[in-house]
């Protein structure tokens, strides 16, 4: 099987573009160049560049000494908290920046959960002069304070939506809603692998540089350039996608997707997609998502922003159907627990939806020679006013 | 006959409305239809309300959101307008998002549509594409027409293929944006409303999206066979509630 996209735009079931005549012709111009344009010398070489010189890429394979003696077996970071502005999300904004100005874009729109694909975007709008929106959740910039201020200071304009759960679903309308009004000179940064086709592929390719790296590093500490197991929290699904990415058909590796469960998966207060959601259209894509019986979507929660979504990327909900993909879910205490334990044990302070990949190491039990990859993906900066009011700090 | 196709072969310039069902009462759907018929209105698109309607501008979003609130569903509605058609003669179309459908059961959903006397479907997120290659003989079994939408930015040669396998008439949107974002027709959408008339389309044209009275109207009807007015229609409803409905209808056709 194949679990990379289909030129239809599907994985699988899964895929595709349902979105409103409005936004056609942005998005077709994005389908038949992003290849293209992407492809070209000059275009990988800029984009090579900015991530070794601007990102700090490549970001180190560390081996977690400690914490892979406490649990018997071989347990690598992969550090994209080590990427300027702290997280993974950089990584594909670079890239669609980069493409926007090819294809003549005047104005950056974007969405953003925990924040940190708005201050990604926002960097990047002022490395190129570029004037930048990004939308957030009303809720969402209540409990993440800090990143908005970095946005602002980055020059960016953040709007507050205010319909519906007041979170990343609802920026996301809103983003499209703009797009919708301004068809000719914006370019939406989607900072995950969700949307409509191309963006899940384009996303996934931007991010792909995650196991690029981690196949080299792998090949100099380990002799072999494949882990036993990569494993990486999914919102939408990004860093996941970027890790998984040139081990997907590789069958040696497995795969595990970590999930918010909130405050349990039958609590009614939760965002494990693969548990809870049915096969519908969110965002312009067929994917799995959380909704009633009449197809309403329903509001997710989870203590992280940036797991709070309904819906999960369709080159996910493919892995997850083909069970090529192992997907655990992980209630909000324990993985408050490891944000605790990951900086404690190994001197890392983990974003909220990093450290729920990491409660994995509790649930399943791994040989002494399995070599374990963890995708790191995002610091806990952002978070630490959530931390010290769990903590009591 | 397919009721729209009869509707515009009178030959008169249609005036169609669009409203969120179960809003701003959830008993209010054959109300709301009995009383637009009773004042001249030609045709009607019923708003399935859908919790993410991204193509939607703050009131519509608003009305759908209250209209779920109320209690709507894809079941409701159709057993609201089980024997409809005993009062109602005016083509009657259904506009929703996909995912409601798709839950539904696209096939169930055409048959309960065919059951009660819906006419047509404008479903703006499922394109033109993806309803040829898989939903058109299902559609079509029904008896049902599916409305698409063109933009000042589509193509020509994607008119021209909506064209081909449009049945009823096209939606045209009048400028690029969301519903009730403007409120008038200036001179970029009336030449663009030309050009498109001007290609001599198999399919008549029908305006939407800025058209809230009398003015915008008659601006967006001198080059199509008609135009659709929801997002002014909705907030009457909201000020003025049901018995507000004559007198804006009348003033929109003065």
């Amino acid at each position: 099987m194949n679990y990379n996209v289909d030129d239809k735009g599907y994985y699988g079931d899964f895929g595709g573009a349902y979105i409103p005549e409005m936004l056609y012709p942005n998005v077709e111009e994005l389908r038949t160049q992003y290849l293209t344009i992407t492809s070209q010398e000059d275009f990988k070489k800029e984009f090579d560049s900015l991530l070794k010189e601007y990102v700090g890429r490549p970001t180190p394979l560390y081996f977690a000494n400690r914490l892979s003696e406490k649990y018997n077996t071989k347990i690598y970071l992969k550090r994209e908290d080590l990427c300027h502005t702290g997280a993974h999300k950089v990584n594909n904004t670079i890239g669609q920046i980069l493409l926007a100005k090819r294809l003549g874009k005047k104005r950056i729109i974007a969405e953003t959960g925990a924040g940190q694909h708005g201050v990604a975007t926002a960097t990047v709008c002022a490395l190129m002069g570029i004037e930048c929106v990004v939308y957030m959740g009303a809720l969402d910039i209540k409990r993440q304070a800090p990143n908005v201020a970095r946005m602002k200071m980055l020059g960016a304009e953040v709007r507050a939506a205010q319909s519906g759960s007041k979170t990343l679903k609802d920026a996301t309308n809103e983003a499209i809603r703009d797009w919708i009004n301004n068809p000719v000179d914006t370019h939406y940064i989607i900072g995950s692998v969700v949307g409509p086709h191309p963006y899940p592929d384009m996303v996934a390719r931007f991010q792909s540089v995650i196991s690029a790296e981690t196949k080299i590093q792998l090949e100099e500490k380990e002799g072999r350039d494949y882990p036993d197991y990569v494993i990486a929290c999914v919102g939408g699904g990004s860093n996941a996608a970027g890790l998984f990415y040139h081990y997907l058909n590789d069958t040696r590796v497995n795969i595990i997707a970590v999930e918010a469960a909130g405050k349990g998966i039958d609590s009614g207060e939760s965002a494990a997609t693969s548990a809870l959601g049915k096969e519908g259209i969110i965002h312009g894509s067929k994917t799995l998502l959380m909704q009633t019986e009449d197809g309403q979507i329903t509001e997710p929660y989870s203590i992280s922003a940036g797991l709070d979504y309904p819906g999960v990327g369709p080159m996910h909900a493919h892995l997850f159907r083909s069970k090529r993909a192992e997907f655990i879910s992980i209630p909000d205490q324990e993985a408050m627990d490891w944000g605790l334990t990951l900086s404690q044990m190994e001197g890392i302070i983990p974003a909220i939806e990093t450290a729920h990949a990491f409660a994995v190491l509790d649930v399943r039990r791994f040989k002494p020679n399995d070599i374990i990859v963890f995708n790191c993906s995002g610091r806990g900066d952002k978070d630490l006013a959530t931390y010290i009011e769990y903590f009591k700090l | 006959m397919n009721r729209i196709d009869q509707k515009f072969k009178d030959g008169k310039t249609l005036l169609s409305i669009y409203f969120s069902a179960g809003h701003p009462a959830l008993e209010d759907t054959v109300t709301i239809l009995k009383s637009l018929q009773h004042t001249g209105v030609d045709m009607v698109e019923i708003g399935l309300p859908f919790s993410d309607p991204l193509a939607d501008g703050p009131t519509i979003q608003e009305s759908s959101t209250k209209a779920l609130k109320n209690g709507m569903t894809t079941k409701k509605l159709f057993s609201q307008l089980e024997g409809v058609r005993q009062t109602i003669s005016i083509p009657l179309i259904l506009m929703g998002y996909f995912n409601p459908i798709l839950q539904f059961g696209v096939e169930q959903f055409c048959s309960y549509c065919q059951k009660v006397g819906i006419d047509g479907l404008i479903i703006p997120d499922l394109p033109v594409d993806v309803y040829h290659e898989k939903y058109q003989s299902i559609f079509e079994q029904y008896g049902l027409y599916n409305m698409f939408l063109i933009t000042p930015q589509t193509s020509e040669e994607r008119i021209r293929f909506i064209d081909s396998v449009s049945k009823g008439f096209i939606y045209m949107v009048s400028s690029a944006s969301v519903t009730g974002a403007k409120n008038s027709i200036g001179a970029s959408q009336t030449s663009y409303f030309k050009r498109i008339a001007n290609m001599q389309l198999q399919t008549p044209t029908v305006v939407g999206f800025g058209i809230s009275n009398a003015t915008t109207f008659s601006a967006a009807t001198q080059y199509s066979r008609g135009a659709i007015i929801g997002s002014a229609f909705i907030q009457l409803l909201e000020e003025k509630g049901v018995e507000g409905i004559p007198d804006f209808i009348q003033s929109i056709r003065s």
